[in-house]
């Protein structure tokens, strides 16, 4: 739904600006084709690692990981898998509620949901090529260690631990 | 020969995938039908995304920027990034082009980091989602470590990098894109 905003906010952007100059807006499209390409391969082998990895780290697999037996072990595994996936949010987080009914724990399900979102090692290649190495290993390992803060957070606060 | 060692990764994924097929075929599909659903995802966020960045550096002047996001922008520029982050659709992956926009538009680099922190945790569509499936409570609670958390790891990671790396990113960032 939101996507479909972002493409007529686009669109209509996109008249505005053809209706004001034509030619700049012909050079904006050929700057966004440019910039496209450039890191297409990236792209492409990102989603390719995607499909090996959650075909791998499907629901069965990640429930067991992060289900009932719990513990710091559980909390570290749900991170760990959160880092690894690149899970769209609309499927996410219904798994992330379904996994709460059958018994995962609020600490987990803070580490899972909150290293899927700021941790990419899938895209690692991305990120990558726009921020070099140190950049990203930096922010990935940062990301990863707040992962647990959320975590603990939402286990005291949601969990009432 | 260039162009196959340009697309060398997305190769060896696809070397991987037949590889898994050969051993199991049932999971190889699966892997491919992943990697066809990944591929949708991509053509539905990334177009706006690009076409968008195309349009900011055409209209958007360099002192625009500068002036509400840069060096001297201070709370504004914090906020600014915040918001222009939050509203975002799409997996992180399509706030790295962006920032790469930022930065050649003289955003100051603790801004974009910001901004790609919003990106990834507090989207406003993400979290009225969030909020339908894991409550009002967690959704709540994890905004509001998030917010300091992704301002504090951005002066962080800023503090981490030598001037010279920083603007090793910038020219690199401005390179990607032209």
């Amino acid at each position: 739904m939101i996507n479909y905003i972002i493409y007529v906010i686009t669109f209509i952007l996109l008249g505005i600006s053809f209706r004001k100059d034509k030619q700049k807006t012909k050079k904006a499209l050929k700057k966004s084709w440019r910039a496209f390409n450039n890191i297409l391969p990236e792209f492409l082998g990102v989603i390719m690692l995607v499909g090996v990895l959650l075909s791998i780290f499907n629901a069965d697999v990640i429930s067991r990981l992060i289900g009932k037996e719990s513990g710091w072990i559980g909390i570290v595994a749900s991170a760990v898998v959160g880092a690894i996936t690149l899970i769209p949010g609309f499927v996410a987080f219904p798994t992330a509620a379904l996994l709460l009914q059958n018994g995962a724990g609020y600490m987990q399900i803070g580490a899972f949901v909150s290293a899927l979102m700021m941790v990419g090692i899938i895209t690692i290649p991305v990120e990558n090529r726009y921020f070099g190495k140190k950049l990203t290993i930096l922010r990935n390992s940062f990301a990863f260690l707040f992962s647990f803060l959320v975590a603990y957070v939402i286990g005291k606060v949601v969990g009432g631990i | 020969m260039k162009i196959i060692k340009r697309y060398s990764f997305p190769l060896v994924g696809i070397f991987i995938i037949t590889i898994i097929t050969l051993f199991n075929r049932e999971l190889g599909m699966k892997t491919f039908n992943t990697a066809i659903y990944g591929v949708k995802e991509m053509v539905l966020v990334i177009p706006p995304v690009f076409i968008l960045l195309g349009l900011l550096d055409i209209w958007v002047p360099r002192e625009t920027m500068v002036k509400y996001m840069g060096e001297s922008s201070g709370l504004k520029g914090v906020i600014l990034a915040i918001i222009l982050g939050s509203a975002a659709a799409g997996p992180l992956y399509g706030a790295f082009p962006i920032a790469a926009i930022f930065m050649k538009k003289g955003v100051k680099f603790s801004n974009v980091l910001i901004f790609i922190g919003a990106w990834s945790t507090t989207k406003v569509p993400m979290f009225l989602f969030e909020m339908s499936a894991l409550g009002v409570r967690f959704a709540v609670t994890r905004l509001l470590i998030d917010i300091p958390g992704i301002i504090i790891i951005a002066h962080i990671l800023n503090l981490l990098l030598t001037k010279d790396e920083i603007e090793e990113i910038y020219k690199n960032a401005e390179s990607i894109l032209d």
